[in-house]
């Protein structure tokens, strides 16, 4: 039995993709830089062009971070699920196989964060 | 004629007559049915007789000691209160130590009494029920002694006024308020085992060092005098929920996985919750007791390892989250504050840049961590505050499905790469920010599927709304009042206002 349980027991997922007016979320790290102190959660329409989202949703989070203004989103290497994946920008979210709830994390390569230390 | 006078009944005697003449074997109904919550988790008793309460307590000796401890307790809450005790802590930032224990505690408190009311109800050994009802009225008492404490404080300082609101709706309090949830939705055994045992007895001093010592380091004797009041009922739990282990491991082998695997589980969300008291301990206290780092080592690696030892003839282990622990003590109170200072729009209480002398005392007692990874971050914070671009981090952060944290820790052996582990489950992905949450997880997912994680549900709109102007009005927050930063806040001026009043002509 999944869970201990005087009879049988089945739980009600609070967070499906239904529950979220028509959008979905996605989570996103970027990668060496600990100054945002973890991955953000976004809401995202499924017919979003994936750049737009990483242009207007995601970039404008990350202004303050000394690196920001250096990012080349076209060099950005990314990890679905913690395994290496290549998004296509011009592609909308759902048809790069982005799911509810999908984990991304993007590295810039050559930006290491503040003074190279991952902040 | 000589009076016979009957002997006086023994402490011995009338706690036998309380807690074993007071039962009986019920025959209208089988026993099953008047008690049918303390076999489905599969612990197996044979001999409830066997249970010893090492403190042999009975209701007429518990009314008298808990009465004479009222009277001293609410004498020291008066004199403070009336001799203005709250402009003799240290520093006002202290008092934000005191918002956070304050908004969380009482009302954890009062979950703990519920849990041990019922816990009371549903044992058939008759004094496993009485020493848990005790339990439970002490529990509803340091409900009841914390709101008095805070009271006062709640008069002149912002941010504690909506407490009872927040544990169900502020983002930070699911942390706590998700631990006890989860107890109490177990069955009592497991209840002993995640409160009795891994809260009370393991992790008890942990709590107790920032918070009692702290207070009294600080100044602050109306916390300091609760916390000593409270202090022989947690002798007293600590004693329950140690012996509540060795009953069920001396009953019968079987118990033995079903209780490893228990204490496995709330060792790791025991720890998880704690990691606000060691940003409070490291960055919170103006006047520090000892670090995080120093108060894991004492009482978890030592006094913890000396109690697992004492385990291990029933066949107990110590957890494997036990390592992963003893990695983050260097790390944790660090992450916790750097995230509060970063979202700290949304928060009941202020935070601030430690000072140079104390970001030294940290470099002095983190030397394995803090200059590598942390002091560069407050370095370039404190920066950007001068050049008036101080950092705030509008994005929202990704929780834990389990404890419910957001998910800044790191990994294990990479204290610069956040640390994340995810499940699908039903076709749904849930994330998590250890493998030990993960493995929570994965022993009965049916219940975390349920969790009510503050950010998805902002997302969904229950929050007051979609927007963070309403989140702040559901959730009682009075923005550029109880949030953002101490330094120009209403609290730091006040309370240089009548402290000045207090000591000078002015």
């Amino acid at each position: 039995m999944s869970v201990t349980a005087i009879k049988e027991y089945v739980g009600v997922p609070l967070d499906v993709v239904a529950n979220f007016h028509g959008n979905q979320l996605l989570y996103v790290a970027w990668d060496r830089h600990l100054m945002y102190a973890a991955p953000g959660i976004f809401g995202a329409a499924p017919g979003m062009k994936f750049g737009d989202f990483v242009a207007q949703t995601l970039a404008p989070i990350y202004q303050g971070h000394p690196d920001a203004a250096q990012i080349d989103w076209s060099k950005t290497e990314w990890e679905k699920g913690d395994k290496p994946w290549t998004p296509d920008f011009a592609r909308t979210v759902a048809e790069n196989g982005l799911v509810h709830k999908e984990f991304l994390r993007f590295r810039t390569p050559g930006l290491n964060g503040y003074m190279g230390a991952g902040i | 004629m000589d009076m016979k006078v009957d002997k006086k009944l023994s402490l011995k005697d009338r706690y036998r007559h309380q807690t074993r003449g007071l039962g009986w074997e019920t025959t209208y109904q089988p026993m099953d049915k008047v008690f049918p919550y303390d076999k489905y988790e599969g612990i197996k008793i044979h001999d409830w007789d066997q249970w010893e309460d090492p403190f042999r307590l009975t209701m007429d000796a518990y009314w008298k000691y808990q009465a004479e401890k009222e009277r001293k307790l609410y004498a020291v809450l008066d004199a403070f209160n009336q001799s203005h005790g709250h402009l003799n802590v240290t520093d006002a930032r202290y008092i934000n130590a005191i918002k956070i224990f304050f908004s969380a505690f009482p009302m954890l408190e009062y979950t703990a009494h519920r849990g041990f009311s019922m816990a009371g109800r549903q044992f058939r050994g008759v004094g496993t029920r009485v020493a848990c009802q005790l339990q439970s009225l002490d529990e509803i008492r340091h409900a009841q002694t914390q709101i008095h404490t805070a009271s006062n404080y709640n008069k002149y300082y912002n941010g504690m006024h909506a407490f009872t609101h927040q544990l169900e709706r502020m983002w930070y309090m699911s942390v706590p308020k998700s631990f006890f949830d989860d107890a109490i939705t177990g069955g009592p055994f497991e209840w002993m085992v995640a409160i009795g045992f891994s809260f009370e007895y393991v992790l008890t001093n942990l709590v107790f060092v920032p918070f009692m010592s702290g207070a009294a380091y600080n100044g602050d004797l109306g916390t300091m005098t609760f916390g000593f009041s409270a202090q022989s009922d947690e002798a007293r739990h600590m004693t329950l929920g140690l012996e509540c282990i060795k009953f069920m491991l001396e009953q019968d082998p079987d118990n033995l996985p079903i209780v490893q695997a228990w204490i496995d589980k709330w060792t790791w969300r025991g720890t998880r919750v704690l990691a606000l008291v060691a940003a409070m301990m490291d960055y919170m206290l103006p006047k520090r007791v000892m670090s995080w780092k120093e108060a894991w080592e004492i009482y978890f690696e030592q006094n913890g390892g000396a109690l697992f030892k004492d385990l291990e003839r029933y066949g107990i282990k110590v957890p494997d989250c036990v390592a992963q622990a003893t990695v983050e003590k260097e790390h944790i109170s660090h992450q916790l504050w750097a995230a509060m200072y970063q979202w700290n729009f949304g928060t009941a209480f202020h935070t601030w840049i430690p000072s140079p002398e104390e970001l030294d005392w940290l470099s002095a007692k983190y030397p394995n961590s803090f200059d590598k990874y942390y002091r560069p971050r407050w370095e370039l914070w404190a920066q950007m505050e001068k050049e008036g671009k101080r950092h705030l981090n509008t994005g929202l952060a990704q929780l834990c499905q389990v404890c419910q944290y957001p998910m800044i820790f790191t990994e294990p052996d990479d204290p610069g790469k956040l640390c994340h582990r995810e499940v699908d489950y039903k076709q749904e992905k849930y994330h998590f920010c250890s493998d030990h949450c993960q493995h929570i997880f994965e022993r009965e997912p049916e219940k975390y599927v349920q969790a009510w994680l503050p950010m998805p549900q902002f997302y969904q709109g229950n929050c007051g709304g979609g927007g963070v102007e309403e989140f702040f009005k559901w959730v009682h927050l009075v923005p550029g009042q109880d949030n953002m930063d101490f330094e120009g806040s209403q609290d730091q001026q006040n309370f240089a206002r009548w402290k000045g009043m207090a000591t000078s002509n002015q």
